[in-house]
């Protein structure tokens, strides 16, 4: 169940027409309301109608355009590496030949719930962005990427597609394919490897999918959250997109709250919303001292240092986090954060694709430590062991699995210092010692079926 | 013309050969799978990593030219 909130006042409603961005300070950002017209009184997906009465018609448009007009805009992927989407279709239109767009709604981040809103709420955002980038990229053809077994998010989908059909309102073809739902199944290779017959398994780059993808075609993977964004500066440009956000950290974005929150779920909020903010539309609830941002690739930190951070890649940069997926998780301050992360760590260990032997062998390797560090059983010069497995991991993958276990653990060693002291001679914090009566904090969903 | 020794982590099995060739370049990690050295390949040296990329059982490793993209 995806809980969903639009409240509050709108500071970035749709415009009659577009001024130049004004820059505000990241204190002043907040709630924004653009992908999540209407989501609030709604129980099920817009139709083409209401999705007409709500953004207008999309507009034709000459691709080069609205490339020019995405890349003025400085809207980056949504999915978490957060690379310049203008700069990702130069690169697709510029290799010769038809391309492919495909749409990522795999939403691998288990602490994530806002490509399934989206998808569910406002299908036809995305899939105008998709068509609009598809015409912009030269490709007749979108690949829609859902994770197997959602029927309810495929048939939300499906039922878009057919209404799309019906009114005849494209010039592309859309394809609903559901993938196996592993979490290194939703990363770029993956997804272009399974459709081209094999399996969801990222593959050794180069080639990188926008130079030979699908069917070896110049190939656009973008987040479908992205595209809803691009659907949205089709419409009413690159101006207006800068009015809300930061000048690094334009436009809005989705995130997913929860842990010690009141309110979780999905939130729309400008680029550049601190933090605290950001948390405070969920209503934290109770005592909060440290926060994972990003998702699980992503990075703890002590609340007191993240709150008055924008969510902007740049400014969180220097504090070594990102803004990921968008995924914000509030540890309540009764929960041992090393033993969460002890249970991400043995879940990315399974979930890796065995192909490569540092993440075969490395992330086992380091589940295992912090297994022994979160139950305060210590095998041998444990942290030494630890911090010197963690030292030879990163960027040693086809993709980037090893590299963001290996951020999630080094970061908890961090934000959670004194705990991993005490464990680490033995003595468990007071929240392991209590753990058997609080719950579980961040979510570990159950295996998948394969890679096919 | 600077060169960077670059491994397909995918193909890798962990023979540890290229370790053997070229020591001053390659260690391995307790599990036997090679670490490539950060920066370009020094010219006294390239005998040896030209040595290590011939002989892989895997085929996993080459020579890069620095600059030319990954």
């Amino acid at each position: 169940m995806v809980g969903v909130s639009s409240a509050g006042d709108m500071r970035s409603a749709i415009p009659r027409h577009a001024a130049p961005a004004e820059h505000r300070p990241a204190a002043q950002l907040g709630l924004a309301q653009r992908l999540t017209i209407g989501w609030r009184d709604a129980d099920r997906a817009a139709g083409l109608r209401t999705h007409w009465q709500r953004y207008g018609p999309l507009p034709p448009h000459p691709s080069r355009r609205l490339i020019e007009a995405v890349t003025r805009a400085g809207l980056t992927g949504r999915g978490g590496a957060g690379f310049p989407t203008g700069v990702k279709m130069r690169a697709v239109v510029e290799r010769r030949g038809p391309a492919v767009v495909v749409a990522n709604g795999m939403e691998s981040e288990p602490a994530s719930e806002k490509d399934e809103a989206l998808l569910s709420r406002a299908p036809h955002l995305v899939l105008d962005g998709a068509a609009a980038a598809a015409a912009a990229v030269g490709a007749p053809a979108v690949a829609v990427c859902l994770p197997r077994g959602k029927d309810s998010l495929l048939a939300a989908v499906r039922y878009a597609v057919a209404e799309r059909a019906r009114a005849g309102c494209d010039h592309v073809d859309f394809e609903i394919y559901d993938l196996p739902h592993g979490y290194v199944s939703s990363s770029e290779t993956a997804i272009v490897s399974w459709l081209n017959g094999g399996e969801a398994k990222p593959t050794a780059v180069p080639p990188r999918p926008f130079d030979k993808g699908v069917s070896r075609r110049p190939t656009m993977v973008s987040n479908v959250e992205t595209f809803a964004h691009v659907a949205l500066i089709a419409r009413f440009g690159p101006d207006w997109f800068r009015q809300a956000g930061l000048p690094d950290a334009p436009g809005s974005m989705l995130i997913t709250t929860s842990g010690a929150v009141g309110s979780p779920g999905v939130y729309e909020v400008e680029a550049g919303t601190l933090i605290g903010t950001a948390l405070a539309l969920s209503r934290v609830d109770g005592r909060v001292e440290s926060v994972l941002v990003g998702g699980y690739f992503g990075s703890w930190h002590d609340f007191s240092e993240l709150k008055d951070m924008p969510l902007s890649s740049a400014a969180l940069r220097g504090i070594g986090a990102g803004t990921g997926a968008g995924v914000i998780v509030a540890l309540p301050a009764e929960a041992c954060g090393l033993q969460e992360t002890a249970r991400v760590l043995r879940w990315l260990a399974a979930q890796g694709a065995r192909q490569c032997g540092p993440c075969t062998f490395g992330l086992p390797a380091i589940a295992d430590d912090f297994t022994q560090l979160a139950t305060a059983r210590p095998q041998g010069q444990l942290l030494d062991r630890l911090h010197r497995r963690l030292g030879v991991l990163s960027g040693r993958g086809a993709c980037a699995h090893p590299d963001g276990a290996v951020r999630l653990a080094r970061s908890a060693l961090s934000a959670f210092a004194a705990d991993a002291r005490m464990h680490a001679s033995g003595r468990p914090c007071q929240g392991a010692r209590q753990s058997r009566s609080t719950r579980r904090v961040l979510p570990i969903p159950e295996g998948v079926e394969g890679w096919r | 013309m600077s060169r960077r020794l670059a491994i397909n982590p995918i193909a890798c099995t962990g023979h540890g050969l290229c370790a053997d060739m070229a020591p001053e370049l390659i260690r391995l990690d307790e599990w036997g799978y090679p670490i490539m050295p950060d920066g370009p390949v020094p010219d006294d040296l390239a005998v040896l990593a030209r040595r290590a990329v011939r002989l892989c059982p895997a085929l996993a490793l080459r020579l890069d030219r620095v600059g030319s993209g990954r």
